[in-house]
Formats: structure tokens, C-alpha cells, sequence
């Protein structure tokens, strides 16, 4: 059965090319707002900290999870592919590691250390999220380029750090104006203001130095019908941007009215800036070096690796419906009751 | 130092320190569903009691086994790209397996178990602690399934160098699986029941005597009087499974240099790898041949046949003695405190303090056991497919002694916090009033 299911080669890598970008995808979606809340938690009293941090308790572990899968099916379908970014990223990725061992630690220790040791933990929490966000945006800039040596490259990777750190703070920021209330929520809004613009600053140096990057690798990217699709994102986005800063002055409203929707918006700010990348190296699976169709696993293991998916995915994802539900309201305080 | 070397030592360094944290969360989730199930039937508070007090360790546990297996699972494409390439065809799908099946289980109802106590039914409370359990033991199903393959390669063919799967049946039921398996799971328990007997005997000697205290004891330490001969009997057996497929690691472990008819066992040398021979040597005759074929005059191989191709004497001999000789201790101290808590229901202090000095126990039989197992598969990642030196990642030596020295310098600090917090929250527990919400 497998042989027949993987007798026609080409579409297994293209599958598993989509999963894990949908992963990724959902990693920066979920992370990316526990770790703004995480960057943010250093900026407030104890009282409210607890706060926060509570309104990511139930979450923030199975949203990690997505980051092992994805890095985890681009291991097992394109091993070659992890062994060039990892290698080429060895530095940076141990980094990443280290905080996210401290992060993933210091959510426990806050709480079940000797008082003495908690603000430590405390401290080890926020610049860990971070580290983290810094690394992660930085690791993208290079990969983006095809991990080209150079000044300007490096720069673009600088400014694309920025850009992650700037867009997860303020997905943390919204996620906080949606979960939180009266003081905790209009600090929330004035960081989302923060943010949303440092995220424009980001964007614009990051694109001014991308020009000055070799693009001879994306032999495409210029071509016709693709650079209205190209244009079109970056146009919605700003788009959004604007409406996200109209929501942001009139927030908090009575009764607590449209405080989702800075989250929902900043999530589609996320995704389509995040299909515009893909969009831009496809068919490249590393950008310059690798194609989706170069270098896949053989096709009866990825068969049996996608029946192990297929069952899966479609319970994760309806569990992490089920979790938010479950979970669904201003966060309470965290106590393992 | 170059980057075969430094890889190496980072890998040992970080798998040590992640398989510190699954071998107790293992065993602990079947641990607290066990106390969650009397508490359903008996409706003691007590049993609630142990149940909230070990989901707490429980939670820190997992955190520290979570971040230190994304570690782990990054350090393939890191350092070790050449093995993916080799036999990624047969690592890939089991390892997806175990993130799919196993993880995401993990991750998404310890949620619920963890914080959902008075927000979801009982019964679906109950539900995720036991899919919690079944998730640790499945990942731990799969990973061993990859690493026993990995010592006794089956079910596979290479195709210009490259593993492909022929029968998924016989990569799963490699021949060394079962006895891993088995083993490792007993390893578990035995930890956890030593872990949680220290950690009880220590509330109890800091005049802690609620039923909770005495009880747990009780449950913990026949668990350890049940578990600790049957290890001993696992390990036999994985032992004999060892001398027919891994002769060389056989010979290591009982620094055999030459091929004998009734071999003896050695108790104590110092395996001398220049000369060949074994400084100091107390032996016990014929008796290695007795335990690894069930023959006096049983024949095994020795070093010398496997001239270059076999794993350092030195390491495996000694980890393979330190594991079996606590091992040994386990089933006499288990067994002393079984008569005395178990039976007599009295807490002598001295009883309690051995079990208190014994808390971490099953960490260093579970190490060192890893290390025989690991040590002994040199020079082969793989064993006679693929050599650790030509699955290396070409690095600058400087980079990895760098990563090298900053993990080495968190998993320090982070094992210090570990046990602080254990003992602390044990002090905490002491000054706690409970009461069921
Ligand atoms: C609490 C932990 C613990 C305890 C008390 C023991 N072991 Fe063990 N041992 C392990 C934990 C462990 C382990 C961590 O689970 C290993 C490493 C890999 C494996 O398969 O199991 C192991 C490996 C291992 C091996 C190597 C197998 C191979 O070649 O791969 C042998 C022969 C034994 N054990 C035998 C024993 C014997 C005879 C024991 C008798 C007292 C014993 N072990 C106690
Ligand atoms: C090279 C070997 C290994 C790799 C690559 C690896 C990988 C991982 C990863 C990625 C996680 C975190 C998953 C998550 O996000 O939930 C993890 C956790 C875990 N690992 Fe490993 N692992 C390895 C060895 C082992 C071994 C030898 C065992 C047990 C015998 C084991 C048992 C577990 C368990 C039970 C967990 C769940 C978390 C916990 O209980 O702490 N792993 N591992
Ligand atoms: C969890 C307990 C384990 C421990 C304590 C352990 C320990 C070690 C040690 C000490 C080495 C270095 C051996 C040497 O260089 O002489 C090693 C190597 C290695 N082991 Fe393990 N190991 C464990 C489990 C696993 C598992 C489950 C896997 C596979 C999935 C695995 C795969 C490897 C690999 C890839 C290497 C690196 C290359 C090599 O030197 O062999 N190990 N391990």
C-alpha cells in the first residue's frame, strides 16, 4: 500500500512542504503572542504580572509544541534541508536553546521556587521571551537571503529580528487588551500603539536593506503577475495597520465591545505577511540552496509518516479549539487547583 | 579538542540531561492516575492530597523534560546531520511518531490536568490524567524503538548507502526492543518509587504524619519491593539478548580480553586498554558464563576478537557495575523498608533516612545504564551501518566548545534549582493545611 501511495512521487513533498509551513505558521501565530506577553511581563507590578502570565498558562506549552512539529517534519521529509539551515545557523539556534529552556523553566520555578529566587525566575522569563523572539526573526532574515555573507545581509537579518520582536509584542499586547481588564487593559492599548508602530519602522528598514541584498536567487521574484500579488500584500497590511491604529484610539470601549478585534487583526497582519515570504522563495524549501523536490525523505516513509499526520493534525487542531473554549474569558489568577 | 570529540560530548551531555526528566515523569503520570482512582473509589482526602502534592513535581518535571527534549531534537540537523542522511528513512517516521502520537497528547491535556481541575467533569479530568500517562509511556515506546534499532539494525536494506524500510514489523520488533523496553520502563518506576518514598520520608521525618505522609509511604515502597528484584531479572535477560547480538559490548562490560569456556565474573579491576589485560582483578569463576548463556562451561567472546571495533573497556565496565550494584542496593533497601513500613507499619528514623539519602538512586542507575548501552555501541552510531565519526557535522571546533560550555553551565544551574524546588516545595507541603475544594 505504501509503494502505491508514493509511487507518484512529486506530491508527498509538496504536502509535507505545506504542513510544515501551516506549522510555522501557527507557531508564530501562538507563540508569538505568549512570547510578547512574556517580553511585556517585565514592564508591571507583581499583581498584574500574575495577571498576564496567567492568561497564557494554559496555553503557551502546547503553542511551543507546534515549533517542535514543524522543525521536527522538516527534519524527518527534508532531512538534508535541516542539516544546511541548522548547520549554517549553529550559533543562533543554540541561542534560541538556551532560552528556550530558561523560558520554558522559569514558568514553573517562578511559582515553585524558594520566594527568595523569584524575582530571578521572574527576570529569566521576560528576557528569555526575548532572546528568543531575537534569535527566531534574526534566523529568518538569514534564511530569507539564502544565508548570503555580507554586511548588508547581516543588517537585513538585524532589522528582521526588530520586525519579530516589534510584531509578537504586539500580538502580546492585543492578546493581553483581549484577556485582561480596567488598568492591565489600557496599558495593554498604549503598548499595542508601541508596537504597531515599531513594527512600520521595522518593516521599512528591513525592506530598505533588502535592496541592497543579492536577489539574484529568486529568479521569479520580479516577474509579472506574481509582482501585483507582491504589491497587494504590503497594501493590505498597511491597510490593516491603519484600522488596528484607529481600533487602538477608542479602546477600551463600554462594555468591554470590539476588544478582540486587535487580536484578530494582528493575526491576519501575521499570516499574510507570513504567505508573502513563502510566496517569495517558493519553490525553494532553502531559499537559493534547496528545492522542495530536491532532497526528500524516500516516499514509502514519508507515506507512512503522512497516515500518522492525517490522524493527528485534524484532532490537534480541534483540540486547540477545545483548550481555548475551555479556557475561554479574562484569565484568572493561575493556581493548579 | 575537534568537533567529533566536542559534538560527542555535548550530545552525552544533553541527552544525560534530558533523560533525567522523562524517566520520572514515565512512571509518575501512572503514579498520580493511581492515586486519582483510589481517591475516586475510597473518597480518603488523603489520596487527593498525594495526587496535588506529586502533580506539582510532576509539572516541573515535564517542563524540564519538554525543553530539554527540544534540545534534543534539534541536535540531529545541529551536529549529527550525516545520521538523518544515512537512516533517516527509518529515524524519520519513528520519530514523527513519537512527536505526533506521544507529545502533542502530552502537551494538550496536561493543560487540562494541570489547570482544569474545577473547570472540566471529573471524569474528563480523570481521562486527561490518564492520556497524559499513556503519552509519556508512547513516547517513550517510540524513541526506544529508534534507539534499539540503532544497536540491532532489522527490517531495513541500503540502496547506494542509504537505509530504506522493508518491513516496518521487523524495524519495530528489532531484536533488542522488548528488553529494552521492559527495562527501561522498570527503570522508571524504580525511580520514581525511590523519588517519591525520599521525598515522603522526608516530610516525615520533619514531623509531617498526616495519613497522606504515611500512606504514600506504603505505596511507594511496595511498589519499589515489586520492582526492584523484577529489574534485576529484566536486566538478565536483556543481558543474554546482548551476548547474541552485541558480543563486543558483552565483552566491555565484562572486561573479557580473550575468548573463554566458563568465563568468570570480575568484581573489581581496573581494565588496562594498552596492555590488554585487567589490573587488580577479584573474579568469581565461571560465573559470567553462568549468567549470560545458562552454562558453566558456557563459551564467550572476548575482546580480542573484535580488534578495533570495540567500544572503550573502561567506561562500560564501570557503568555496568555501578547500575547493577544499585541495582542491588535498591532490592536490599526496598525489601528492609517493605518488612518495616510495609508490613510492620512502624517508621524507623534510620529506615527513613536511607530512603531520604536514596531519593535521586534510580537517576544514577538510570545514567550509568545508559551509558553502558550508549558507550558500547562504539564505535558505531548505527551499529554496523553507519560510524559516529562519519555522521558528524562539520563545525568550527570553537562554536561547539562554546554551545558546549553555556549548556553545560544551564543544566548546572538548572539541576540546583531542580532539587531546591523539590525539597522546597516538600517544606511547603509540611506547613499546608489541605482541604478539597
Ligand atoms: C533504575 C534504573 C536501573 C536499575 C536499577 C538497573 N538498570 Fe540496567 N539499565 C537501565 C536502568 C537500570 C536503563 C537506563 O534502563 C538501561 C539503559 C538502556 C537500557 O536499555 O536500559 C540499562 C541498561 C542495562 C544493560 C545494557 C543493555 C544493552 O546492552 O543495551 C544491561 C545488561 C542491564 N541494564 C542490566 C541490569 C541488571 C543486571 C540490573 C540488576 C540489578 C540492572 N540493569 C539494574
Ligand atoms: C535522541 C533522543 C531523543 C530525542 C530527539 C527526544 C526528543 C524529545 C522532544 C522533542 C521532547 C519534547 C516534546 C514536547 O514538546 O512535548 C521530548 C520529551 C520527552 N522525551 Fe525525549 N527525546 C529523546 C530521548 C528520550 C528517551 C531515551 C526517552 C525515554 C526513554 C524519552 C522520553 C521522553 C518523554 C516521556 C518526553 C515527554 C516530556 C517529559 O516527560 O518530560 N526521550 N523528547
Ligand atoms: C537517554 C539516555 C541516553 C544516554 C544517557 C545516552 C548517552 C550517550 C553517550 C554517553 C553517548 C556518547 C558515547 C561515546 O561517544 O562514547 C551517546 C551517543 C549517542 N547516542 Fe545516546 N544516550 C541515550 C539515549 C539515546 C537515544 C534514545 C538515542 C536515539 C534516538 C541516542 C542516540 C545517540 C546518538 C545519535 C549519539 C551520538 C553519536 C555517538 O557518539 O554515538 N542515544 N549517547
Amino acid at each position: 500500500m505504501f509503494t502505491e501511495l508514493s509511487n507518484n512521487s512529486n506530491w508527498l513533498p509538496y504536502t509535507f512542504a505545506f504542513l510544515i509551513g501551516l506549522s510555522m505558521l501557527l507557531y508564530a501565530i501562538l507563540d508569538g503572542y505568549d512570547l510578547g506577553v512574556g517580553m511585556l511581563s517585565q514592564f508591571v507590578e507583581d499583581n498584574e504580572r500574575e495577571r498576564m502570565i496567567a492568561s497564557i498558562g494554559p496555553f503557551w506549552d502546547a503553542n511551543e509544541t507546534w515549533l517542535v512539529l514543524g522543525v521536527g517534519l522538516l527534519l524527518v521529509a527534508f532531512p538534508a534541508a535541516h542539516g544546511i539551515v541548522l548547520t549554517s545557523l549553529y550559533l543562533p539556534v543554540a541561542f534560541m536553546i538556551i532560552a528556550l529552556i530558561f523560558r520554558g523553566v522559569s514558568f514553573d520555578f517562578r511559582k515553585k521556587a524558594p520566594p527568595k529566587d523569584r524575582a530571578t525566575w521572574n527576570r529569566a522569563f521576560s528576557w528569555s521571551s526575548l532572546l528568543i523572539s531575537l534569535t527566531q526573526g534574526y534566523m529568518l532574515g538569514r534564511f530569507i537571503t539564502g544565508f548570503q555573507q555580507g554586511v548588508y545581509s547581516e543588517l537585513f537579518a538585524i532589522f528582521f529580528g526588530f520586525l519579530v520582536v516589534a510584531g509578537y509584542l504586539l500580538m502580546g499586547s492585543c492578546w493581553l487588551i483581549l484577556k485582561t481588564e480596567n488598568e492591565l487593559q489600557k496599558k495593554a492599548v498604549s503598548w499595542a500603539k508601541k508596537a504597531l508602530w515599531s513594527m512600520v519602522i521595522g518593516a521599512i528598514l528591513s525592506s530598505l536593506t533588502a535592496v541592497f541584498v543579492d536577489t539574484r536567487i529568486y529568479d521569479r521574484m520580479f516577474s509579472f503577475p506574481e509582482l501585483t500579488l507582491l504589491i497587494a500584500m504590503p497594501l493590505a497590511s498597511m491597510a490593516l495597520t491603519l484600522i488596528m491604529h484607529f481600533i487602538l484610539g477608542v479602546l477600551p470601549l463600554e462594555g468591554d465591545r470590539l476588544s478582540w478585534m486587535p487580536f484578530a487583526i494582528s493575526v491576519f497582519i501575521f499570516i499574510l505577511g507570513f504567505t508573502g515570504l513563502v510566496y517569495s522563495f517558493y519553490p525553494y524549501i532553502v531559499p537559493g540552496h534547496l528545492k522542495i523536490t530536491d532532497g526528500a525523505s524516500a516516499g514509502e516513509s514519508l507515506a507512512v509518516i503522512l497516515i500518522g499526520t492525517a490522524i493527528v493534525f485534524p484532532f490537534l487542531i480541534g483540540y486547540t479549539f477545545l483548550a481555548y473554549r475551555i479556557f475561554n474569558g479574562k484569565a484568572q489568577d493561575l493556581t493548579y487547583n | 579538542m575537534d568537533e567529533f570529540a566536542l559534538s560527542r560530548i555535548q550530545f552525552a551531555v544533553n541527552i544525560t540531561f534530558h533523560i533525567l526528566f522523562p524517566t520520572i515523569t514515565i512512571a509518575l503520570g501512572w503514579l498520580l492516575l493511581f492515586f486519582k482512582i483510589r481517591f475516586h473509589t475510597t473518597r480518603e482526602s488523603k489520596w487527593m492530597e498525594l495526587y496535588f502534592f506529586f502533580t506539582k513535581i510532576f509539572a516541573l518535571t515535564f517542563s524540564l523534560g519538554v525543553v530539554s527534549g527540544v534540545t534534543m531534537s534539534f541536535q540531529f540537523g545541529t551536529n549529527w546531520p550525516g545520521y538523518m542522511n544515512t537512516v533517516g528513512n527509518i529515524a524519520g517516521p519513528l520519530l514523527a511518531y513519537e512527536v505526533l502520537t506521544a507529545f502533542f497528547l502530552e502537551a494538550t491535556f496536561l493543560g487540562i490536568m494541570l489547570y482544569g481541575f474545577k473547570k472540566v467533569p471529573a471524569w474528563l479530568h480523570t481521562l486527561a490524567t490518564s492520556l497524559v500517562a499513556i503519552g509519556t509511556t508512547l513516547s517513550a515506546f517510540w524513541i526506544l524503538v529508534l534507539n534499539s534499532w540503532m544497536h540491532t539494525p532489522a527490517g531495513h536494506i541500503m540502496i547506494d548507502g542509504v537505509a530504506h524500510v522493508d518491513n516496518w514489523m521487523e524495524v519495530i520488533l528489532n531484536p533488542s526492543m522488548p528488553y529494552r523496553l521492559l527495562h527501561t520502563l522498570a527503570s522508571s518506576g524504580l525511580t520514581v518509587a525511590f523519588l517519591t518514598a525520599g521525598l515522603l520520608a522526608y516530610r516525615y521525618l520533619n514531623n509531617d504524619r498526616r495519613l497522606a505522609v504515611t500512606s504514600g509511604l506504603r505505596v511507594t515502597i511496595l511498589a519499589a519491593v515489586i520492582l526492584a528484584p523484577l529489574q534485576a531479572f529484566l536486566g538478565d535477560l536483556h543481558g543474554v539478548n546482548t551476548r547474541e547480538h552485541q558480543p563486543q559490548k558483552l565483552a566491555a562490560m565484562e572486561a573479557l580480553w580473550e575468548s573463554e569456556n566458563g568465563a568468570p565474573m570480575v568484581l573489581f579491576a581496573l581494565p588496562d586498554e594498552e596492555a590488554k589485560e585487567n589490573k587488580f582483578e577479584i573474579a568469581i569463576p565461571k560465573l559470567a558464563s553462568l549468567i549470560a548463556t545458562r552454562d558453566l562451561n558456557g563459551h564467550i567472546r572476548g575482546l580480542e576478537e573484535f580488534e578495533g571495533n570495540h567500544p572503550p573497556v573502561a567506561p562500560v565496565f564501570w557503568s555496568f557495575r555501578i547500575m547493577v550494584g544499585v541495582g542491588f542496593l535498591m532490592i536490599a533497601v526496598s525489601f528492609a523498608a517493605g518488612y518495616l513500613v510495609v508490613l510492620k507499619r512502624t517508621y524507623p528514623k534510620l529506615t527513613l533516612k536511607i530512603l531520604v539519602a536514596m531519593t535521586f538512586s534510580g537517576w544514577v542507575a538510570t545514567i550509568a545504564g545508559w551509558y553502558v548501552t550508549e558507550i558500547g555501541r562504539q564505535p558505531w552510531l548505527v551499529q554496523g551501518i553507519l560510524l559516529s565519526k562519519d555522521a558528524v557535522a562539520e563545525l568550527p571546533p570553537s562554536h561547539v566548545g562554546l554551545t558546549l560550555f553555556v549548556y553545560c553551565a544551564t543544566y548546572a544551574t538548572l539541576l540546583i534549582a531542580y532539587i531546591g524546588a523539590l525539597y522546597y516545595l516538600s517544606k511547603k507541603e509540611i506547613s499546608t493545611q489541605f482541604q478539597l475544594a
